[in-house]
């Protein structure tokens, strides 16, 4: 027994190491930080109040007194919104994509999954990079525009739209895939038996391939929207900016800003967010799956 | 019986590519007929039943359904439902969601759908279950579900596509009077699709052999394996020993053979014109031994046997020919033949059938 109980500390003690210093004390780390106060000079000091939290939701008006500032709960509401955006446009092109993929012959099925992951190969950065000359002035966006008869415009660019597209092509492969496994399971009998019993096609996407697809499609969701309301790159480069998001606003506390504690109260609530919305998908597969098995 | 005209199939062709599924295919199936469509896998019985069903479309010819043309007619919009192989009940609803499934997309109301729910339940003995899920179901009891499902909605004609196939033996017994009596109960028209010949022999009010991608033969179960059109039908269904012979001559339905046992018989014919080689075929239970006192004599050697409980299988050599013949075993531990063993065989002429070669 005693021998099987040090097997299993040892045996796993790389594991709680892997997670200790890639995960636990890291966010210590920012935990403390929001709790700090801000150093004159940048960087904080240890200190131990919630200040930076009061900041997201409160000014120091020039009275000193409190005044409730919704500034930062709008930046809140804009990256969850962008985020249910990206993650809904996702999972629309996905269906398609996976249904196209999942209906290709066989040897062409590897290819296409291939070609649906080939971005990741190339940087983030790099590929952000491309849509903003994409979607620059005389890029090929406009240049197809104006092909087409499309009237003056005058930037595709550092538009809510711009910053959509670019955050949809970043994160889609990772809705392509689980929707596509989940189809590939699908049993096309189940298709043949629904048309059979009187369902057009829009009754058998709802009532036959959207139910038993959604565990996909869930999955998918969570893998786009958790990175999706983390974003920097895309608000920045895209976006030009000007519209700020949860991700950049911590990027410029830390960077520009000189407000370590505040960027890190942000990023905690960030982080909470991301925890409640797994909490939930979790606690609604467990449903189903108890459900399932009633 | 003047019935009305349920599926007429005119002229079907089917072909996948350069592969010939169906070749000029015609029958008529009547309103409240068990018809099954009978064949090795390959025979393109299951591409008929789903061009019916509006899976498939005919690459020639035309499938008429009660007299008018469905052709155009997408799946959901043909009055035919199926009970697919792999029973294909959704995995997510209950049995009751499955049944009332084609009843909600006809638009009942909901008052008349759960009549027809706890009905259906009902007749397939499935009543108690009716809030389960497929997958908590035993293979007889999806496939209960599945004719449900199927019966539900009232169907012009019920497409059955080897049903019974997943179940075990015993199971598949008891299904085959189950789905007769349904079959009677509701008088839907079934078309079944099977290779198992007992199956068909056992429940169709006629059978379709289908062939090479063609009708070999279309009649009641006992025409079928009586008077077998040809040696393909003859060699499908049941057992039976072909023996090549001469015709001598052929008066209308009836041919004058010799055969290589050095007698010649009278017997019935199919496809013949004239004078010329042709098989007779003669069944295994229709030879006795030694017991048969009428009828024609040969005189053979037991070379081998093979015991089925219920009847034993003898292998006998008769003038350089195998006979296979079926002997019951009406007594328990009776008299039996042993290898070796000189026996006297006997066959009536009106059990042989002479085909074309």
């Amino acid at each position: 027994m005693k021998a099987l109980r040090t097997f299993r500390f040892w045996g796993l003690a790389p594991a709680w190491l892997l997670m200790g210093l890639t995960l636990i004390i890291p966010i210590g780390i920012v935990a403390g930080v929001s709790l700090g106060d801000r150093g004159p000079y940048g960087g904080f000091d240890w200190a131990l109040n919630f200040t930076s939290y009061r900041e997201i939701l409160f000014t120091m008006g020039w009275t000193d007194e409190l005044e409730f500032d919704p500034k930062y709960l709008m930046i809140i509401g804009r990256t969850l919104a962008y985020g249910l955006a990206t993650t809904a446009i996702c999972m629309a092109l996905s269906v398609p994509v996976a249904y196209v993929i999942a209906n290709a012959r066989e040897g062409w099925k590897p290819v296409l999954v291939y070609l649906v992951t080939l971005p990741f190969w190339v940087s983030m950065i790099v590929r952000v990079y491309a849509w903003l000359i994409i979607l620059g002035n005389e890029g090929l966006a406009e240049k197809t525009w104006k092909f087409f008869g499309g009237g003056d415009v005058d930037t595709f660019l550092f538009t809510p739209g711009a910053m959509l597209v670019g955050m949809v092509y970043s994160y889609i492969p990772l809705m392509v895939l689980p929707v596509y496994a989940a189809i590939e399971k699908l049993d096309p009998a189940l298709l043949e038996a629904s048309h059979d019993l009187y369902g057009n096609r829009w009754t058998t996407l709802r009532r036959v391939i959207l139910p038993l697809t959604w565990p996909g499609l869930s999955a998918g969701a969570i893998l786009v929207f958790v990175p999706a309301i983390g974003t920097v790159l895309e608000p920045m480069l895209l976006g030009g900016g000007k519209q700020m998001m949860m991700g950049t606003l911590i990027q410029t506390q830390f960077g520009g800003g000189r407000n370590w504690p505040f960027g890190a109260a942000v990023a905690m609530v960030l982080m909470a967010l991301v925890v409640i919305v797994l909490i939930l998908n979790a606690r609604r597969a467990a449903g189903a799956a108890k459900e399932a098995a009633a | 019986m003047a019935r009305g005209k349920a599926v007429e199939v005119y002229n079907v062709s089917k072909s996948f590519g350069s592969y010939q599924a169906l070749d000029g295919v015609s029958f008529t199936i009547r309103e409240n007929e068990f018809f099954t469509l009978l064949g090795p896998s390959g025979c393109g019985k299951t591409t008929l039943l789903r061009m019916i069903a509006g899976f498939e479309s005919p690459s020639e010819g035309a499938i008429l359904l009660n007299g008018a043309e469905i052709e155009t007619l997408p799946p959901h919009k043909r009055r035919v439902n199926t009970v697919f192989q792999s029973y294909a009940l959704f995995p997510h609803m209950t049995l009751a969601q499955n049944i009332a499934f084609g009843l909600e997309n006809l638009g009942w109301d909901r008052k008349r759908r759960e009549a027809r729910v706890a009905e259906m339940l009902e007749l397939v003995h499935m009543a108690p279950f009716a809030a389960r899920r497929p997958a908590q179901l035993s293979g007889g009891q999806r496939q209960r579900i599945a004719l449900a499902r199927a019966l539900a909605p009232e169907p012009q004609v019920l497409l059955l596509d080897e049903p019974l196939s997943a179940l075990d033996l015993k199971l598949r017994q008891a299904m085959r009077d189950e789905l007769r009596s349904l079959q009677k109960k509701t008088g839907i028209t079934f078309i079944f699709v099977t290779h198992d010949q007992e199956e068909a022999l056992d429940m169709s009010d006629r059978i379709c052999v289908l062939g090479k991608g063609q009708i070999q033969q279309i009649g009641t179960p006992s025409e079928i394996y009586e008077d077998p059109a040809n040696r393909f039908v003859a060699d499908f269904i049941g057992e039976t020993n072909f023996i090549e012979t001469e015709v001598l001559s052929v008066e209308g339905g009836e041919a004058r053979v010799r055969t290589p046992f050095g007698i010649e018989i009278t017997a019935r014919q199919k496809g013949l014109t004239g004078p010329g080689p042709a098989t007779l075929s003669l069944r295994p239970e229709k030879i006795g031994m030694e017991t048969q006192a009428d009828g024609h004599v040969l005189q053979g050697t037991v070379s081998g046997r093979n015991y089925m409980g219920g009847y034993t299988h003898y292998t006998v050599d008769v003038a350089g020919q195998s006979l296979r013949v079926s002997r019951r075993n009406a007594r328990s531990h009776a008299d039996s033949y042993e290898p070796g063993q000189p026996v006297t065989l006997g066959f009536r002429e009106d059990s042989a059938r002479v085909l074309a070669r």
